[in-house]
């Protein structure tokens, strides 16, 4: 089996070679460097070294470091591209290129001019989940939607393209995917009533070749009536407008904010959309299609393939953006092209990335209650819906209404934190959070570049638990089944690395980072870095040493909610404040830690 | 009153007002208007019973609060990684400040500085609910309720309702 998918990652490589990026799949391939924030195509953030392993990674230590100077949320991570490494920074979004041969020397610095007013405009923080690599530039999507190639030798701006208008609440805070000849980026805004799309530009000139609408009619979702399916039946005509009502679809939500994988035998490229908007469901009857959807498209026309609504008509904002990680593994003794995905409504999705048949959908965190599971029987009317528990349905309690107890919270089961996958032994390793909520809506009116949220939330660590906020589980998507579960105090809000040394490499909320064993999840590491870690851990090789990095800077969603705490207003006076705050272990501040083994 | 004209003439008074104006320290309910709260000077205030039922002003501005302002704020106005936390804040300030601020937003950017809240002057979701969100969070700074949902709440005042739909209908 191992070898079998060892085989298979190679053939991968090669049958794509004259189709997918060729500077992006022979950098890939080569695992001293690290060239898409994903690690490759396929999301699986795994790494094929091995020097740092099980037996010594007790004896890692830091080998340098080197401050952002901006505070705030810091996700994503650095690239390494040969001899560079490049790092990025949240607002105002500057880049760094330091050169590994000379102890991490600036070579040049990039900062754009960015009109503070977009500051405001970003629903959660101004995180930006960083750059990618191709083609010898660094290409960069701005907090402002601007996106800019960089010369990846001097940081000289080749082109720039504006993707969006902060003024209608357009923003951005994800990476970019370069394919073949072309950069695929989304957007964000979905508590602003952001109509969500993804573009593609053309890698050398910046021209904007084609943009697919998560909602709308045909000509805007590229969406064939006929040849793209849902679950395996034609979609119909205007899919994207038939389960709204009005003109909602126009402010509807279903932003692109998320990670992106693609596959060059398919030429897919995977991605999920946002929530609808509002949050106040009474206001956008239906199910909301393409909100919260699993989208498979055509990487040179961006025509849809296929489509999966995971949480018809939302009511809970959970946001279907999380990365679709795909893998080839074998289930009930048959090898399958995967597609897996956790998504923030708690279940774990398992799929034909070709056809895109359902085939697990199972919970990732025994708190989920919100839903009974899946309709699995092709055959039943409702096949591939979710059954919606009615006492913790927010549209069946109705407007004014607050409904309570629900689990996940809003920030789901794992928000766009990424898993990992290891090869070697057939499991994802998942950063979670483990927090349930309270959820009152009511009436909002929309006004362009304005909040257009419409709900009140209460969240709380999952009650009748280990009291923490998060977990970082080990999981078997070929049998929807935890390997292990390790509790965490906080949410895990940092991207997971797994490596053919057989370690797990995850950072936590108030600092950590942690290494451990791939198979038992037994603990082998920790430092406490500056700041709390909502990165991405990475590895790289450089003059024949393995090195690992991770930003810190505490923030985002996850430094809204918890920097001073939760409680659980169901539980009385007497915990109040009673919870773990955050405040009480980290504070801003964005840094890069690299460690490696002593000499 | 149109949110417009509401946030102008907010913003026409905190010209107009002289620095030292008041003690803001003062949150004394001493009149009451259909369910709704005033101090000695006529500034909106909370109101919560012996038994901890709160007035339903201090209620409507922990919901809309929760809305509008957590997603930077943090959770019952306890501030986040990079937002202030407001139930201090609206200790420091008097009602026309907090009514200015909301309206124009503030801009502190420079080397060290990235504090940049947006204007909601022409937000009905914020404007035409922002004496209960002031209200809310002089309750909540006062000491006057904890965290988390208010468990009792006195009725929606007809009032309200009225206030309501002119304003965000209008």
């Amino acid at each position: 089996m191992k070898k079998l998918i060892a085989g298979l990652l190679a053939g991968v490589a090669m049958a794509g070679m004259a189709a997918a990026n060729d500077s992006v799949l022979s950098l890939q391939s080569n695992p001293n460097g690290w060239v898409l924030q994903t690690g490759d195509y396929a999301n699986t953030r795994y790494s094929r070294l091995s020097q740092i392993n099980r037996e010594n990674v007790g004896q890692l230590q830091v080998a340098w470091t080197f401050s952002t100077g901006v505070l705030r949320g810091h996700e994503g991570g650095p690239l390494v591209v040969g001899d560079t490494m490049f790092i990025h920074t949240p607002f105002p979004n500057k880049v760094y290129a330091l050169d590994l041969n000379n102890e991490g020397k600036i070579l040049w610095k990039y900062e754009p001019r960015q009109d503070p007013e977009v500051i405001p405009v970003m629903c959660c923080d101004t995180v930006n989940r960083g750059p990618a690599y191709a083609d010898g530039k660094i290409f960069l999507h701005q907090a402002d939607t601007t996106v800019v190639a960089l010369d990846a030798k001097s940081g000289r701006v080749v082109w720039s393209a504006v993707n969006g208008d902060p003024s209608k609440g357009e923003t951005n805070t994800a990476t970019v995917l370069p394919v073949k000849d072309k950069i695929i980026v989304g957007i964000s805004g979905g508590e602003f009533g952001v109509q969500g799309h993804v573009t593609a530009y053309d890698i050398n000139t910046g021209e904007r070749l084609w943009r697919a609408y998560s909602t709308g009619p045909d000509e805007q979702t590229l969406m064939d009536p006929e040849r793209t399916t849902h679950l395996g039946r034609p979609v119909g005509k205007d899919s994207g407008t038939a389960t709204w009502e009005g003109d909602q679809w126009k402010i509807g939500g279903g932003t692109t904010w998320g990670w992106y994988s693609y596959d060059p035998i398919t030429n897919l490229f995977y991605y999920g959309t946002g929530n609808p908007s509002t949050w106040n469901p009474a206001q956008r009857p239906g199910d909301n299609r393409w909100s919260m959807t699993i989208f498979a498209r055509d990487a040179d026309t961006g025509v849809a393939k296929w489509v999966y609504q995971m949480t018809p008509h939302d009511e809970w904002d959970y946001d279907g953006v999380n990365e679709m990680i795909l893998v080839d593994q074998e289930i009930d003794g048959q090898m399958r092209h995967l597609l897996v995905h956790f998504d923030r409504n708690g279940l774990a999705y398992t799929m034909d990335r070709v056809s895109g048949e359902l085939l697990l959908a199972d919970k990732y965190d025994r708190a989920v209650n919100w839903t009974t599971g899946v309709d699995m029987d092709p055959n039943s009317p409702t096949y591939g819906r979710p059954a919606v528990v009615e006492a913790f349905s927010t549209r069946a309690g109705g407007e004014d209404v607050n409904t309570t107890g629900i689990c996940p919270a809003a920030l789901g089961t794992k928000d766009q934190q990424p898993a990992a996958f290891s090869p070697r032994t057939g499991l994802f390793y998942v950063p979670t959070n483990h927090v349930c909520m309270d959820y009152e809506p009511f009436r909002v009116s929309y006004t362009a570049g304005q909040p257009y949220v419409g709900a009140t939330l209460s969240m709380y660590p999952a009650p009748n638990s280990h009291g923490g906020m998060g977990n970082f589980i080990a999981w078997d998507a070929t049998k929807g089944e935890f390997a292990w579960i390790i509790p965490e105090e906080f949410s895990v809000w940092s991207g997971a690395l797994a490596t053919a040394g057989d370690v797990v490499f995850y950072g936590t909320l108030e600092g950590f980072l942690k290494a451990v064993d791939a198979e038992t999840g037994e603990k082998l590491y920790q430092f406490k870095t500056p700041s709390g870690i909502i990165g991405n851990v990475m590895t790289y090789s450089h003059r024949g040493k393995q090195y690992v990095a991770v930003y810190s800077g505490v923030g985002g969603w996850a430094g809204i909610g918890l920097a001073a705490g939760l409680v659980n207003p169901n539980d009385g006076l007497g915990a109040v404040g009673g919870y773990a705050s955050l405040s009480d272990y980290t504070a801003l501040g964005g840094q890069l830690t690299v460690f490696t083994l002593p000499n | 009153m149109p949110p417009t004209k509401l946030a102008a003439t907010a913003l026409a008074v905190l010209l107009a007002i002289t620095p030292a104006f008041a003690s803001n320290s003062d949150t004394v309910a001493f009149s009451q208007e259909d369910g709704k709260h005033f101090t000695v000077d006529g500034t909106p205030t909370f109101y919560v019973a012996e038994d901890g039922t709160v007035d339903w002003y201090t209620f409507s501005g922990f919901r809309r609060y929760h809305s509008e302002c957590h997603v930077c704020h943090g959770p019952d106005g306890m501030g986040s990684t990079y937002a202030p936390p407001l139930k201090d804040a609206v200790m420091a300030l008097d009602y026309w400040e907090f009514i200015g601020v909301v309206a124009a937003g503030i801009q502190n950017v420079d080397a060290s500085h990235e504090n940049v809240m947006p204007s909601f002057g022409l937000n009905k979701n914020v404007m035409c609910y922002v004496d209960d969100i002031w209200i809310y969070l002089r309750a909540r700074g006062a000491g006057a309720i904890d965290r988390g949902r208010p468990a009792k709440r006195a009725d929606r005042p007809e009032s309200f309702a009225e206030h309501e739909r002119a304003c965000m209908g209008g």
